[in-house]
């Protein structure tokens, strides 16, 4: 008997603590969702008001209304980028340094992780470990000497590598390459070895266990990284202001900055377009591709 | 190439011990085929660089190498002149001062974003990583605009509430601070999302016997979330320092270095200087003094590697 009425005096002072833990975990998300609210305000606010100005034509924008506020929308903005052919030049520089830099970099890193994750050589583990550290190296310590070079190799041969848009497909994967074979490698790693020797035992050669287990197998990582190269690619912004210099050869960013800003007179409201549209593109591809974009991004920290 | 191993492979036991000897010889060939692309990307356009700016910091503008025993090199150049010290110091402060506010948002963010329940939690996050998403010359623009003299959308709801305007870019201090802050937006969502990442991996069960100890939510955090997340804090630390370290566009974009080279960092320095000024060994030395920093972070790195090797 005095355990039920211990038993009953503990169910019911369970009871008042549970009702109380539940209204302290109702508080706590209101609180969240409430500093979540100001936090989106403060990330938000660049982008939305870059849509904002590029509704307004340029009277609206020195008439010095309402920033925020768009009282005479108009597409003019876009129509005007969208039908220059100096901006389409600049998207379409863009799109093709980014595409052959992505598959320059997934065909050099796939084969280089799938070797030093599998195929254990002199040296290999070193290696992975090196080429991690290399990814360490900023574009800003080596853009200089790149510049040094090409002017070398331009004096010695004849070959003019400076000022071609093209030149960005050397020079990109130095930034894209290292980690992107950092990720595969511990993509690969992942995979277990019984499926290598399945393959090995059923006479794949080692060409094939890649191409037929290690790269279905590790689809995720190799959308991942391929998403990274592309941003990474895209966005960009020193070695096309240093590497060229002709309107003609420019890349999306440094176009938008160097030709829409005209000594002090700035075109705002097609500035904000074009680098509304300029954004859009790995925009789109993390709205469709959120969890491979993130996995790609812990998986750089998370798997050394 | 391993189409013929594999057929190696299938002959007939006569030949195996020659044929697995050749193959375990074709391994290791094969292997070092397949690195040798990464090998040559490496050395060439990131080893050879890198130890070639060393080679040019010893040089005059002219290209000649100094005499080592003459104090006149660009070093000594670069320590006798103030904007020098003013640009270290600025580096400092910007790449510091960045950081913590990246990991302090981040961290706060990332408890909020865990708190929700589990079905909301994936479109507050997709919004909160937009601005890691937009590339950071194109978000810059936005808040160049924002800033602007004479149209600065901020000064604007100042100066309905009341408040005095801001000469945002135009004075030296909230210059700073303005970079700063574009860096902490752009940054502070990786951040979010790797120390996002590291709270769902801790143990729910360690949060219930905080709770039934009678922990309140400040001790769960430190004694609980803090020692768990560790390595994760560390290691996004020095990645995101490493990188603020060598920032360049928001500065460019944002004051160009001024007003008068106060936000000026090594990179945008040596950028002014290399290229605009024509003195690429200037540049080149000037761009070496981001090298410390990174042989403290690989010396970490490095560290944290062989220690994670050790407990697997």
């Amino acid at each position: 008997m005095t355990t039920a009425t211990a038993e009953a005096a503990a169910s019911q002072g369970r009871l008042v603590r549970y009702s109380s833990i539940s209204r302290g975990r109702r508080r706590t998300l209101y609180w969240s969702y409430f500093f979540l609210i100001v936090f989106v305000i403060f990330f938000l606010t660049p982008p939305v008001y870059m849509f904002i100005t590029s509704l307004k034509s340029s009277a609206e924008i020195s008439a010095a209304t309402n920033p925020w506020w768009v009282y005479h929308p108009t597409l003019s903005n876009y129509i005007d980028l969208l039908t220059s052919n100096q901006y389409l030049i600049f998207f379409r520089n863009s799109a093709l340094v980014s595409v052959c830099v992505v598959s320059l970099t997934m065909f050099i890193s796939v084969l280089a992780a799938f070797s030093l994750a599998r195929m254990k050589f002199w040296g290999s583990a070193t290696l992975a470990t090196g080429v991690f550290l290399t990814y360490l190296i900023p574009d800003t310590l080596l853009f200089i000497p790149l510049f040094k070079t090409f002017a070398f190799i331009h004096d010695k041969t004849g070959i003019e590598l400076i000022n071609h848009w093209w030149v960005l497909i050397i020079l990109l994967p130095t930034l894209t390459v290292p980690f992107c074979t950092w990720i595969m490698i511990g993509y690969f790693a992942s995979i277990p070895k019984e499926l290598d020797e399945a393959a090995l035992i059923d006479g794949a050669g080692y060409i094939q266990m890649l191409t037929r287990i290690f790269i279905p197998v590790a689809l995720p990582g190799i959308i991942a990284a391929t998403i990274f190269c592309f941003t990474v690619s895209w966005a960009n912004f020193l070695y096309p202001l240093a590497f060229t210099t002709s309107a003609d050869q420019l890349t999306l960013p440094v176009g938008i900055v160097t030709t829409l800003i005209r000594g002090d007179v700035y075109a705002w409201g097609q500035i904000m377009t074009g680098a509304l549209l300029g954004a859009a593109p790995p925009l789109i591809i993390y709205a469709f591709l959120m969890d491979y974009y993130i996995a790609g991004l812990t998986a750089g920290a998370t798997k050394g | 190439m391993a189409d013929v191993v594999a057929r190696d492979l299938h002959i007939p036991a006569a030949g195996r011990q020659l044929t697995l000897q050749k193959f375990a010889r074709r391994k290791s060939t094969i292997a070092f085929v397949m690195v040798l692309p990464l090998i040559l990307v490496v050395a060439g356009l990131v080893i050879y660089p890198a130890l070639y700016a060393i080679s040019l910091a010893m040089m005059n503008k002219s290209m000649q190498y100094f005499n080592i025993f003459t104090a006149k090199n660009n070093f000594a150049f670069l320590f006798g002149r103030n904007t020098f010290w003013m640009v270290v110091e600025q580096t400092v402060l910007f790449a510091v001062t960045a950081v913590i506010f990246k990991a302090l948002i981040g961290f706060i963010a990332a408890h909020f974003v865990h708190n929700l329940p589990a079905q909301g939690q994936r479109k507050w996050r997709g919004m909160l990583l937009i601005p890691w998403v937009i590339p950071p010359a194109m978000s810059t623009l936005a808040w160049l605009w924002l800033f602007d003299p004479s149209y600065s959308a901020f000064n604007w709801v100042f100066a309905h509430l009341g408040i005095s305007q801001v000469a945002w870019l135009g004075n030296p201090y909230w210059a700073r601070f303005c970079v700063i802050l574009v860096n902490v937006w752009v940054g502070s969502p990786f951040f979010l999302i790797m120390y996002l990442a590291a709270l769902k991996s801790v143990p729910e069960q360690l949060h219930e016997a905080a709770a039934i100890d009678g922990a309140n939510w400040l001790q769960k955090i430190w004694y609980v979330n803090l020692p768990m997340m560790r390595n994760i804090i560390q290691i996004t630390a020095l990645f995101s320092l490493i990188v603020t370290f060598a920032n360049f566009d928001i500065v460019k974009i944002l004051t160009n270095g001024g007003p008068v080279d106060q936000t000026h960092v090594f990179a945008t320095w040596a950028f002014t200087l290399a290229i605009w000024g024509n003195d690429i060994p200037l540049g080149a030395s000037v761009s070496l003094f981001m090298a410390p920093m990174l042989a403290i972070a690989a010396y970490f790195i490095l560290r944290n590697i062989r220690r994670r090797g050790n407990e697997a």
